[in-house]
C-alpha cells in the first residue's frame, strides 16, 4: 500500500520540472521571435536582437544579488540604478530612455554565464553591468565572445586579460598594485611581507610584486596564504613579527581581515613600526574590523568616499539621498557608476547602439567620474585612472595621503615594464 | 627560543578555542550521539549576543562578564528549543539529525544577516585586554590568555557538574544506560533537555569568547564545527579527558607545522595524521564504558 501515494508523489514531483522547463522554453520561443533578425540558434556569433525602434533601450545588471557575494555586490546594482536614473531624467541615450533588466548571478560563475547568455539573447540587452569576482568574469567572457555582445566589469583585478567584448572600468595592476609598490619604495621601505588568501587574485598579484621586488632591490621576508575564511591568524602573525619586515602587503579577503588586524593589534605591531597596505579592504569592511584595530594602516585603491571633486560630492550625496545616510561609497560602486556614463558617451560618439560601432568609437571617451577624469583606452578597453594610497582614519573613512599626479594609462600585461617580462 | 615559547602558546591558546567549541559538541554529540550540525549557530548567537549586550551596556569589561552569562543562556534557550521542536522525535536516527539540524543551521545563518547584515560587525574588546603579555621573549596577546583561562573555567565547572551534582549523575546515568536509568526513576526526557541546556550554552560561551579574535558574522559558526568534531572524535567521545589532550594537541601541532610551512600545508597535515590516528584507534583517546548492549 505505501507504494501507491509514493509513486503518485514520484510521478506530480516529475511532472512540475518538465512543466515549468516547457514554460521556459515557450518564453524563449517568444523572446527570439520578438527579435525578428535573431537567426535559429547555436554557438557561432547570433545576430544581435537589440530592439532600437523604441522609446527606450534596454540595458543588463548582473550582480550577486544572493549568496555569499551579495553584500558587495548589490552595492554595485544600487550604483549603477543611481546613473541609470540620473541618465534618464536627464534625457537619456540618444534621446531613448534606459530601462534595465537586473539579473542574480547569485554567487555563482556558472549562473553569470547563464544570466548573461539570457539577457543576452532573450532580453536583447545592448551592454551588460556587472561581475565582480575574476571567476565570475572568466566564466562570463566567452559568453560575450561567443554572441559578441558587451560586458562593462567594475571591480579591480589581476590584470594579465583583455578582451574587445569587455570594458574594463576598475583598476588593473599597473594602476593599483604597482603604485603601491612605488609609494613604499618612496617612503625607504626595503623589505616587504606578504599575506593573502589562497585563491587567484593573491596569488597572481604576489607574482608581480615578487617580480617588482627583485628588479628594485626589495626584499621578500616572506609569504603566506590562509584558506578563504580562514580566522586563526597567530602563527602567521608570530612569523611576521620576527621576519621584521618594513611593511605588510595584504591581499586577505572578506572576514579574514578582521581576525588579521585584531591579531596583529594585540600582539602589539602597528602601523608606526610594520603599516600594513591592503588592497581590497573598503570603506564598508573597516566597520566590520573595528576601526580602532586598523587605524593608521594603508589601503590602495583609485576612489575613496573622500575625494574632494564636485563629481564625488554630488555622487556621495545622490546615493546617501537615495540608499540612505550611513551607506558609504566604495571604489567599485564608483567604477560601475562611471561605466553606465562611459557607455552613454560612447554610443553618443558612435551615433549607435552597435557592439561594433561602440568598439570603434570607444577609443578616447571619457567622463568626468568622482574619482577625476577617466578616459577610454581603445587598444586594451581598460580606462585610465588616478591611483590612491589611503590612510584609514579612526572615524571608519579612508583619506587620500598620495595620489598620481595623473590619471595612469591602462596596462594590462605591463608590457611597460621589463621585470614583468616572464609573467605573461 | 622565543619562537619555540611563542608558538606554544599559540598552540595553546588554538587548543583553548578549540576545545570551547568542542565542550558542548563532547555532551551532545559524544553522550547523546545527537549530530548537531546547527552546534556552530548557536557559536555565532554567542558571538552576536555579545553584539548585543555591548549596544545596550556600553563597551568594556562589564559588558563581557554579562556576554559570557546572557550567551550560555541564549544558547542553552535555543538548544532547548531544538531538542523540544526536532530531535526529541529522532533519537534514534543519528544520520536524520544530521539533515535536521543542517538545514537549522542554514536558516538560523539567513536570520542572523537578515537581522543584523551580511558584513561582519565589530565586538568592542575590553580595554585591559588589548595588547600582549611578554613571555619569554615572546609576546602572547592578552585576549588569548582570557581565552585560555576561560576554556580551563569551563572545563571545570563542566567536569565538576557532571561528578558531583545530582542532574551531572543523572546525565551520565542515561548516557550508561537509558532504559535502565528509566526504570531506576530518572526521567530522561528532563536529562536530555538539561544536557542540550548546558552543551548549547557553552556553544554560547565559546560564541563570546570568539569575538574577541575574529569577525563577527552569519558564518563564525562554520569556521569551528568541523575542528570541534575532530576534537570530540580524536578525544572520544563522550570523553571531556579526552576532548581536552585532543584539543591541546592538535592546536600544538598545528601551531607548529604551520610555522614551519603554510596554513593551507597545516590544515592538509593535521587532517592526514588524524586519519592516521583513527585508523590505528577508530573510538578515539579514550572510549566510554557504557552499560548499554549496543
Amino acid at each position: 500500500m505505501p507504494a501507491l501515494p509514493s509513486s503518485k508523489f514520484a510521478t506530480r514531483a516529475l511532472v512540475a520540472p518538465a512543466a515549468l522547463a516547457m514554460v521556459g522554453l515557450a518564453l524563449t520561443a517568444c523572446g527570439s521571435k520578438a527579435s525578428d533578425t535573431a537567426s535559429g540558434d547555436g554557438g557561432t556569433a547570433a545576430e544581435s536582437c537589440v530592439d532600437t525602434s523604441g522609446d527606450t533601450i534596454k540595458v543588463g545588471s548582473l550582480n550577486s544579488l544572493s549568496g555569499t557575494m551579495a553584500i558587495s555586490e548589490v552595492t554595485v546594482r544600487d550604483s549603477i540604478a543611481l546613473a541609470v536614473e540620473e541618465i534618464n531624467a536627464a534625457g537619456g541615450v540618444n534621446g531613448k530612455q534606459i530601462e534595465v533588466v537586473a539579473e542574480d548571478g547569485a554567487s555563482e560563475p556558472t549562473i553569470f554565464a547563464e544570466k548573461a547568455e539570457k539577457l543576452i539573447s532573450s532580453d536583447c540587452v545592448a551592454a551588460v553591468f556587472g561581475g565582480w569576482t575574476s571567476s565570475s568574469r572568466k566564466a562570463m567572457l566567452p559568453v560575450f565572445e561567443d554572441n559578441d555582445a558587451l560586458l562593462y566589469y567594475p571591480v579591480q583585478y589581476e590584470g594579465l586579460e583583455a578582451s574587445d567584448n569587455i570594458f574594463y572600468t576598475g583598476a588593473t595592476t599597473n594602476q593599483q598594485i604597482i603604485p603601491a609598490l612605488d609609494y613604499l619604495k618612496e617612503q625607504g621601505v626595503t623589505s616587504l611581507y606578504l599575506v593573502g588568501s589562497d585563491y587567484v587574485f593573491p596569488q597572481t598579484a604576489n607574482r608581480e610584486i615578487k617580480a617588482y621586488a627583485e628588479a628594485n632591490g626589495i626584499e621578500i621576508k616572506g609569504e603566506d596564504y590562509t584558506p578563504l575564511g580562514s580566522t586563526d591568524f597567530s602563527t602567521i602573525v608570530n612569523k611576521v613579527r620576527s621576519a621584521d619586515a618594513d611593511a605588510v602587503f595584504n591581499t586577505l579577503n572578506g572576514d579574514s581581515n578582521v581576525a588579521f588586524f585584531r591579531e596583529y593589534t594585540n600582539a602589539g605591531l602597528n602601523a608606526a613600526d610594520m603599516p600594513v597596505i591592503s588592497v581590497s579592504i573598503a570603506e564598508e569592511e573597516v566597520a566590520g574590523i573595528g576601526a580602532q584595530n586598523i587605524a593608521g594602516q594603508l589601503t590602495a585603491w583609485n576612489y575613496y568616499q573622500t575625494v574632494d571633486t564636485p563629481e564625488n560630492n554630488k555622487f556621495v550625496a545622490d546615493y546617501k539621498a537615495k540608499y540612505g545616510a550611513d551607506k558609504p561609497t566604495s571604489d567599485p560602486m564608483e567604477a560601475a557608476y562611471t561605466s553606465v556614463y562611459l557607455w552613454k558617451n560612447t554610443v553618443e560618439k558612435a551615433d549607435s547602439f552597435a557592439v561594433s560601432d561602440i568598439q570603434a568609437a570607444a577609443d578616447g571617451v571619457s567622463f568626468a567620474a568622482p574619482e577625476g577624469e577617466v578616459v577610454i583606452n581603445g587598444d586594451n578597453h581598460h580606462i585610465s585612472k588616478t591611483a590612491r594610497i589611503g590612510e584609514i582614519r579612526p572615524d571608519g573613512l579612508i583619506y587620500t595621503i598620495w595620489e598620481s599626479p595623473a590619471p595612469i594609462e591602462p596596462d594590462p600585461f605591463l608590457e611597460t615594464y621589463d621585470w614583468a617580462a616572464d609573467l605573461n | 627560543m622565543d619562537v619555540v615559547v611563542g608558538q606554544l602558546f599559540t598552540g595553546l591558546s588554538i587548543g583553548s578555542i578549540l576545545l570551547l567549541a568542542a565542550l558542548g559538541l563532547s555532551l551532545t554529540f559524544g553522550q547523546m550521539g545527537v549530530i548537531n550540525m546547527a552546534h556552530g549557530e548557536f557559536i555565532m548567537a554567542g558571538s552576536y549576543t555579545a553584539y548585543v549586550v555591548q549596544q545596550v551596556v556600553s563597551t568594556g569589561g562589564a559588558s563581557l562578564f554579562i556576554s559570557l552569562i546572557v550567551g550560555f543562556l541564549v544558547g542553552g534557550a535555543m538548544g532547548v528549543l531544538l531538542e523540544v521542536t526536532l530531535i526529541q522525535r529522532m533519537y534514534h536516527r543519528p544520520l536524520d539529525t544530521l539533515l535536521v539540524t543542517f538545514g537549522v543551521g542554514l536558516v538560523l545563518q539567513q536570520l542572523a544577516r537578515d537581522i543584523f547584515g551580511a558584513p561582519a560587525v565589530n565586538v568592542v574588546s575590553p580595554g585591559w585586554l588589548s595588547g600582549g603579555v611578554e613571555i619569554l621573549g615572546a609576546v602572547v596577546p592578552k585576549t588569548r590568555i582570557f581565552i585560555l583561562v576561560l576554556a580551563i573555567i569551563c572545563v571545570v565547572a563542566l567536569s565538576f557538574a557532571l561528578k558531583t551534582t545530582p542532574m551531572g549523575r543523572r546525565i551520565r546515568a542515561v548516557v550508561q544506560n537509558r532504559d535502565l536509568a528509566e526504570t531506576s526513576g530518572i526521567s530522561s526526557r528532563k536529562t536530555d533537555i538539561s544536557t542540550f541546556f548546558i552543551g548549547s550554552g557553552l556553544a554560547g560561551v565559546a560564541g563570546v569568547a570568539l569575538t574577541l579574535i575574529g569577525s563577527t558574522s552569519s558564518t563564525v559558526g562554520q569556521s569551528y564545527l568541523i575542528d570541534a568534531f575532530l576534537v570530540v572524535v580524536v578525544g572520544g567521545l563522550g570523553q571531556i579527558k579526552g576532548a581536552v589532550i585532543a584539543a591541546f594537541a592538535l592546536g600544538t601541532i598545528n601551531s607548529f607545522i604551520e610555522y614551519s610551512t603554510t596554513a593551507s600545508i597545516a590544515k592538509v597535515i593535521v587532517f592526514v595524521l588524524i586519519v592516521i590516528f583513527l585508523q590505528a584507534r577508530p573510538q578515539g583517546l579514550f572510549a566510554v564504558k557504557t552499560r548499554s548492549l549496543v
